[in-house]
């Protein structure tokens, strides 16, 4: 099950997390009160030009001083602290969320084209990988990340969600199956300007993890939906494919299809095909995709899990069920279904 | 006679009240098994090779072949094969040989990997319901796509894709000469891949005239010998295959005896009639690497680049890196030839210990090629005792993109792997060029079996790769998440980089 919800505000204009606290948690029934979360953008507006990097630390003494350590190595912590959280009820600080916001010393990665990118993905990549007690869960410019093991009023109350304010969240309230609920493995996942909150099971996830792996990327949170945001890093950011077309490579047109577009569109279509055959994803999967500037939404080929839109002048949703578009947007003026594996794409104007 | 007659291999009896005297078993015998006597069908059971045409003839189930009625002397160590082998070498002084694969007690990987099925969770999927994927793309891939985006929704892409063999099922038929099997056989073949969307090898005896209808679903080959070879011939391919080994014979060249070399043989490989085709070992403008990147680009440059050259080279313990140095030859896709490929005549002590099985040198090659950031530089077909459709998709699962099938083919058209092939006696039109024997063959027929078999592999992958949720092939392809060793070591399972059941 589990169930997903995005807004974006095309004009930037901010929204603070109450309305999608409320949105998610109509979708109760599709979770079971082990994992949800929040991914907000424009938070940080004081430190939009710096990397917001957000750790669960087990404690605060030695994955702690190794994490900075490292930090510190590659560049600069111009502020840290530990993000506020309100315990109540079973609610229990598990594990201790510190933020840093940090400048990348890009003259560390000479080799690279956008190396302060690189480093804070090589950072995330090694601390997760090599640094017991320490959990890089997101790493973007002006973004947070906010989830743990709950149900979703009980996660956004703890992290009181409602004193953010962002132009785009997206959310996720969790019912998981491959991994036990721990707080690493609630959605969304981040990478860089990269998040995403998933419904399904990636049935091709060995082929695109061990795709991904070859780029150089770590799996390593236990759960098919991180290989979406480091995919889409991938494809979006280092290959420089538009969204619609990263999209239409993790979830392609059939050849049938192909075979009926207009020659050029059949090259390019088949471009993708063969080229990001290994990035393809398989399996019933809704997803939607953040980035700094868009919000997409897709669903798997033979759309095995729902995706429902609404639209209100400059604001898009996408969720799992329109009770909960409804519930963030009482007004909203337009509810439609995508096609299987049509790509929705809201893109900021301004 | 110091070592004298060894006991029967098999054992032929007619039963004579069944037996109505038709006299089909004697026609159609080519080993000389059966005679026609004092109106009674008469046997000698040494010539007997138990390739079944008789059994396959007789209308009224006459017939009775038992293999080894008589026992040795039962010992663990000096088997009945060592023991006869020995008395073979004993007495000629040469060089033991034989048909078909390895012959070795070796366990099969294959058998011990089981795949996955959705459950709950997610949802297995109908293949008669949903569209499934079973489109193959062989050849050079793009690392990445180069696309630019201009004002409004102009797109532009930068990246020219080279040209793929577009296969509708992964299944493909590996190479076999015409020479070392029929033109019908050949015929049969290629009339059943050309329907199906599929491709085969012509082996290294060139192109016969009679199968250029069907050049576009034919890969013509290169091998030491480079007979039947000129530019007429690279022209006609879908694409070209440079042989360097064999999985049945890894390091050594091959053999056609002079017997098999008839008139039309001769000049389809553009060597004298009657004569022994020997290819050398190695090529002997192949010394190196670099060396077979220049025949590589030599062949493309031949073809205008027009062609796929893919290069196939036995299983050997280092394959992964010989495959990776393969990837940047230009080469479009590497060819593993596994140690339980089959072959018409090979050294047995090759064919039993040389190489390595084919689902390890899959895993191998491509774990190594993902390592080097080089897997879309080239396409791995596989090939090698692939004898089912759970082979081909296990194959498929440790990262093979197609797979050549080769004796399973020849099973399909009656083979009963017999293992005689190079002896031109072949009773079933096969592995033969006497024109008597080749006629038994009707392409026609033969073809809708071969067809029929790949076909029905097809369904079968569909219907599996249905129930792992799974509907295009690209997912299943290297979804090594997707098996489980069962009863395999952690060695093995650390080089096939697959989980023990229950994990």
């Amino acid at each position: 099950m589990c169930g997903i919800i995005g807004v974006i505000d095309k004009t930037r204009e901010a929204m603070d997390g109450s309305a999608i606290r409320e949105a998610l948690a109509i979708m109760d029934e599709r979770g079971n009160g082990e994992g949800a979360g929040y991914a907000a953008y424009g938070v940080y507006p004081d430190y939009a030009d710096l990397y917001a990097i957000h750790v669960f630390y087990d404690n605060i003494v030695e994955p702690k001083e190794k994490v900075e350590e490292l930090l510190e190595t590659w560049g600069m912590i111009e502020h840290d602290e530990e993000i506020p959280t309100y315990e109540s009820g079973r609610m229990k600080k598990v594990h201790i969320p510190w933020r840093y916001f940090f400048r990348p010393n890009r003259k560390l990665m000479p080799q690279s084209d956008t190396p302060d990118d690189d480093i804070v993905t090589h950072l995330v990549m090694t601390v997760n990988t090599t640094i017991n007690g320490a959990l890089i869960f997101s790493s973007g410019k002006n973004i947070g990340v906010f989830k743990a093991s709950g149900w979703p009023e009980e996660v956004a109350d703890f992290y009181r969600v409602e004193d953010y304010e962002g132009y785009l969240w997206i959310a996720h309230n969790r019912y998981p199956t491959n991994t036990a609920g721990w707080w690493g493995g609630a959605h969304p996942f981040n990478l860089l300007n990269w998040s995403v909150v998933h419904n399904g099971e990636i049935t091709s996830y060995g082929t695109n993890r061990r795709y991904i792996e070859s780029f150089g990327y770590l799996c390593r949170m236990y759960t098919d939906t991180e290989v979406v945001a480091y995919l889409m890093d991938l494809l979006a950011r280092k290959h420089r494919l538009s969204p619609e077309h990263a999209v239409r490579a993790l979830a392609p047109p059939f050849w049938e299809e192909i075979e009926r577009m207009e020659p050029s569109e059949q090259e390019l279509n088949t471009a993708i095909r063969l080229t990001y055959g290994q990035a393809m994803m398989n399996g019933p999967f809704a997803i939607a995709v953040a980035s700094h500037d868009s919000l997409v939404g897709f669903s798997d080929r033979i759309k095995l899990r729902p995706l429902v839109v609404g639209e209100h002048d400059q604001r898009l949703y996408i969720s799992s069920e329109e009770a909960s578009i409804r519930t963030l947007d009482p007004a909203v003026k337009k509810i439609s279904m995508p096609r299987a594996g049509q790509p929705i794409v809201g893109r900021v104007v301004a | 006679m110091i070592i004298g007659s060894r006991p029967l291999k098999f054992q032929v009896t007619v039963d004579h009240d069944q037996c109505m005297l038709c006299g089909r078993c004697v026609d159609n015998c080519s080993y000389n098994v059966y005679r026609m006597e004092d109106g009674r069908i008469k046997v000698n059971s040494r010539n007997c090779v138990a390739c079944h045409r008789c059994l396959a003839q007789c209308p009224r189930d006459a017939i009775m072949i038992a293999e080894r009625p008589c026992d040795y002397r039962n010992h663990p160590v000096w088997t009945d094969r060592v023991r006869e082998n020995i008395y073979k070498q004993a007495e000629s002084g040469k060089i033991l040989s034989g048909g078909m694969g390895n012959t070795g007690d070796y366990p099969i990987i294959f058998d011990r990997i089981v795949l996955d099925a959705c459950q709950v969770t997610n949802p297995s999927i109908d293949p008669l319901r949903e569209p499934m994927e079973l489109r193959t793309y062989i050849g050079k891939k793009p690392r990445k796509l180069d696309i630019t985006y201009g004002p409004g929704n102009d797109v532009e892409l930068n990246t020219k894709l080279v040209p793929n063999l577009k296969l509708e099922t992964p299944i493909m038929i590996g190479h076999m000469s015409y020479g070392a099997i029929s033109l019908n056989a050949q015929m049969a073949m290629a009339k059943a891949v050309s329907r199906i969307g599929s491709f085969m090898g012509t082996g290294e005896g060139g192109l016969h005239e009679g199968l250029y209808p069907y050049q576009n679903n034919m890969i013509v080959q290169i091998a030491s010998g480079r007979f039947g070879v000129d530019v007429n011939y690279l022209n006609r391919g879908a694409a070209i295959e440079i042989k360097i080994g064999q999985g049945a014979k890894p390091g050594i060249g091959g053999h056609l005896p002079g017997e098999k070399v008839c008139a039309d043989v001769s000049c389809t490989r553009m060597i004298p009639e009657g004569s022994d085709a020997i290819s050398p070992a190695p090529h002997h403008d192949i010394y190196s690497i670099e060396d077979l990147k220049q025949l590589v680009l030599s062949l493309k440059e031949a073809t205008e680049h027009q062609k796929p050259v893919f290069v196939k080279i036995a299983a050997v313990h280092n394959v992964a890196a010989i495959a990776a140095g393969i990837a940047r030859s230009g080469a479009d896709a590497v060819v593993i030839d596994g140690f339980r490929g089959g072959t018409g005549a090979a050294p047995a002590v090759f064919r039993d210990h040389v190489g390595i099985p084919i689902e390890a040198a899959i895993a191998a090659v491509d774990t190594k090629l993902r390592q080097q950031g080089i897997r879309n530089e080239v396409s791995i077909i596989a090939s090698g005792g692939i004898r089912h459709s759970a082979d081909v998709t296990k194959a498929i699962c440790l990262g093979a993109d197609a797979v050549y099938i080769g004796t399973a083919a020849l099973v399909a058209m009656g083979c009963r792997v017999c293992g005689t092939c190079y002896r031109n006696l072949c009773a079933w039109g096969i592995a033969t060029q006497q024109p008597d024997l080749v006629a038994r063959l009707n392409t026609d027929e033969a073809s809708v079996n071969v067809e029929n078999l790949i076909h029905a592999w097809t369904l079968e992958l569909a219907e599996l790769m249905g129930a792992a949720g799974i509907n295009s092939i690209e997912s299943l392809r290297g979804n090594r998440d997707r098996l489980r060793g069962y009863m395999l070591d952690e060695s093995m399972l650390d080089v096939l980089d697959i989980k023990p059941v229950g994990a």
